[in-house]
């Protein structure tokens, strides 16, 4: 039996909190530091100077901006993907009852429980057996794999909420299905949606495993960052568009933590 | 004039379950018509047959002399009262009660106008501002009425639509129902398993039992002619007599039912019937004694006035009753 709950922790696990938050935190603080240092080949510690010129740099290289965008339209069209397809079918399993619906939600649900490299894997020997080249697309279709499944466990939580009665209701007071659809349905999963889009970008925008077998030539940001490393270049460059990246995926992260706070949690957020 | 609503054999099978079958109904317009039943007993089922959730397996459903089947519930001149109010929890209680109009198109001005008076007629002006969830379940149930009011339906369907309230509210509710009923004289079609609500509301009256409808009749039929032991027993709690009680008596029938407020202990009047029995057990209810009575066998209930003097437990007394009020009974 535990008597005392003192509300002070004992000395030691403090020290532990404190040095696992400072195991996660300190490498990410490093990354900002040394997007300002004057030294480009190594990271040396401390930084010899400090300066501001590596953000001019990497405005001025063609070959961020090119990754930056490819990444950003990927992500974009990935989660609109997602964002159609995760929603019919989170409606079709939670709405209605249907032969092996259970099947279907674990199927759905996979794709993001598989390690990448068996979906990448999947993915590009798919691809080459229809005789698709790899390209912008497949980029794409890869990175919707992932993004439906999270956009589908967010909306079905929330579909769950809209009991059958409110529908019902809706549908007995005169609304056809697609009026039901956009005064009933679509106002209560929202947030939902908006969370499991957010997310869905996020994702995507750091995808490097599934990118790697369904690329062709183009590198996504995560992609050219990884090859960036090999070559002491310019390095701090990789810390400048490391901080953008972080803010980028940062960002609709706490917004969705904030959106479906009241409630359930973010599914998927873990991956 | 033709029917409110018109089942013709109609069946609704979930697999191997009956939820409704072969029922036979005839709600004519402007009726109070309730449906009463034990949990399970179909009463639902065929409130959503005649809201549109649900397709009947078999038979056909007229609605105001047109065919029923396949028409989807929003085509239907219906609306329903649901068991758990089914409020749009997003909308504030205006939208709420406007939102039939507004699906149908009805300009705001217009529509707000009429969910206000809907408000007022059910006794919550002003409210409109706020959500269901700030509402008490007496309120709530008030604005699922003016919901499905507002869109002046032909038939309103209420499913159990006071089980949530306490007792106090419920006969308040029970009043305001049946007054607004009669001032508006729309169809209501009303499911219960209270029987005193059924008793005290309806013009007529289904019992339903295993998706079968036992008998149809006004309040007073259901009351105190039972036609099998089912009714008997759900509705007014009577005495069955068996037909070996039946032949004593010199009435040849199969089953009779006999309310236990009917008859009287101790001697006879010569027009009356009388019983030889045993006391077994008795109870004071305040206005009534219940005592029961063993008669070769069978328990008899008698609810004797409280004025009168009641026999001691086991004691031999005789049972009297009027032949007027044995209701002979179709079967056993
Ligand atoms: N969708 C369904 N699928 C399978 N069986 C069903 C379905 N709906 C109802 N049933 C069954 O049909 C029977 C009648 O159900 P119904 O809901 O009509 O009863 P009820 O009289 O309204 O009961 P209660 O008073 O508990 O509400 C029950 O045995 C129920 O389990
Ligand atoms: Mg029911």
């Amino acid at each position: 039996m535990r008597s005392d709950r003192s509300t002070t922790a004992p000395l030691g696990l403090k020290i532990a909190a404190i040095g696992g938050l400072a195991f996660l935190h300190i490498p990410i603080l490093l990354i900002f530091l040394y997007a300002f240092t004057t030294e480009e080949k190594s990271y040396q510690f401390p930084p010899p100077g400090l300066t501001l010129q590596w953000f001019a740099v990497t405005w001025n290289r063609p070959d961020v901006w090119a990754a930056l965008t490819l990444s950003v339209k990927v992500a974009t069209i990935a989660t609109a993907i997602a964002l159609v397809l995760g929603t019919l079918c989170a409606a079709a399993v939670s709405q209605t009852r249907f032969f092996g619906r259970e099947t279907i939600s674990l199927l759905v649900i996979l794709p993001i429980a598989l390690p990448g490299i068996i979906t990448g894997i999947a993915l590009r020997s798919a691809f080459s057996m229809a005789d698709i080249p790899f390209s912008f697309w497949t980029i794409v279709l890869g990175h919707a794999t992932f993004c439906i499944v999270v956009v589908y466990n967010n909306a079905v939580a929330r579909f769950r909420r809209v009991s059958g009665s409110l529908i019902e209701a809706s549908m007995d007071l005169g609304a056809d299905g697609f009026q039901t659809f956009r005064h009933i349905i679509l106002p209560n999963i929202g947030t939902a949606l908006l969370a499991g889009g957010m997310l869905a970008f996020a994702l995507s925008f750091d995808e490097v495993i599934v990118t790697t077998f369904t690329g062709g030539q183009q590198s996504t940001l995560p992609i050219w960052m990884l090859e960036e490393l090999i070559r002491p270049r310019q390095r701090p460059v990789t810390n400048v568009v490391a901080m953008v990246v972080m803010l980028v995926t940062f960002l609709p992260i706490l917004a969705a933590y904030y959106l479906t706070r009241d409630g359930d949690q973010i599914a998927g957020a873990g991956k | 004039m033709t029917a409110a609503v018109l089942f013709e054999n109609v069946s609704r099978h979930f697999g191997a379950v009956k939820a409704v079958d072969a029922v036979d109904l005839e709600i004519a317009a402007g009726e109070f018509f309730a449906m009463l039943g034990p949990s399970g007993s179909g009463k639902t089922t065929c409130l959503r047959l005649m809201a549109g959730f649900e397709q009947p397996t078999g038979g056909h459903i007229e609605i105001f002399g047109e065919t029923a089947e396949g028409v989807p519930p929003y085509r239907r001149s219906v609306n329903t009262v649901f068991q758990d109010y089914a409020l749009f929890p997003h909308l504030s209680i205006l939208d709420n009660v406007a939102y039939g109009l507004m699906v149908k198109g009805v300009g705001k001005s217009e529509r707000r106008k009429a969910a206000e008076d809907a408000l007022a007629m059910v006794k919550l002006p002003g409210y409109g501002q706020r959500r269901p969830g700030q509402l008490s379940g007496g309120q709530r149930q008030r604005v699922a009425l003016a919901r499905a009011l507002v869109n002046k339906p032909k038939v309103l369907l209420l499913d159990e639509p006071l089980g949530a309230l306490d007792l106090k509210l419920r006969e308040q509710m029970q009043e305001e129902l049946k007054s607004l009923q009669k001032s508006l004289g729309i169809t209501f079609v009303f499911v219960t398993h209270d029987q005193g609500e059924a008793l005290s509301m309806a013009d007529r009256i289904a019992v339903f039992n295993d998706g079968k409808i036992q008998q149809l009749g006004t309040p007073e039929d259901i009351y105190k002619r039972p036609q099998t032991r089912f009714v008997a027993d759900f509705v007014g709690s009577s005495n069955v007599l068996s037909s070996a009680i039946c032949a004593r008596l010199g009435v040849p029938a199969k089953a009779a039912s006999l309310r236990p407020e009917a008859i009287a202990i101790g001697t006879s009047w010569a027009e009356q019937l009388s019983l030889p029995g045993t006391v077994t057990a008795r109870s004071f209810l305040g206005a009534t004694n219940r005592v029961s009575v063993d008669c070769n066998g069978e328990k008899i209930i008698v609810a004797s006035p409280a004025a009168m003097p009641v026999p001691e437990i086991g004691a031999d007394v005789q049972l009297a009753f009027s032949r007027n009020d044995l209701h002979l009974m179709e079967e056993a």
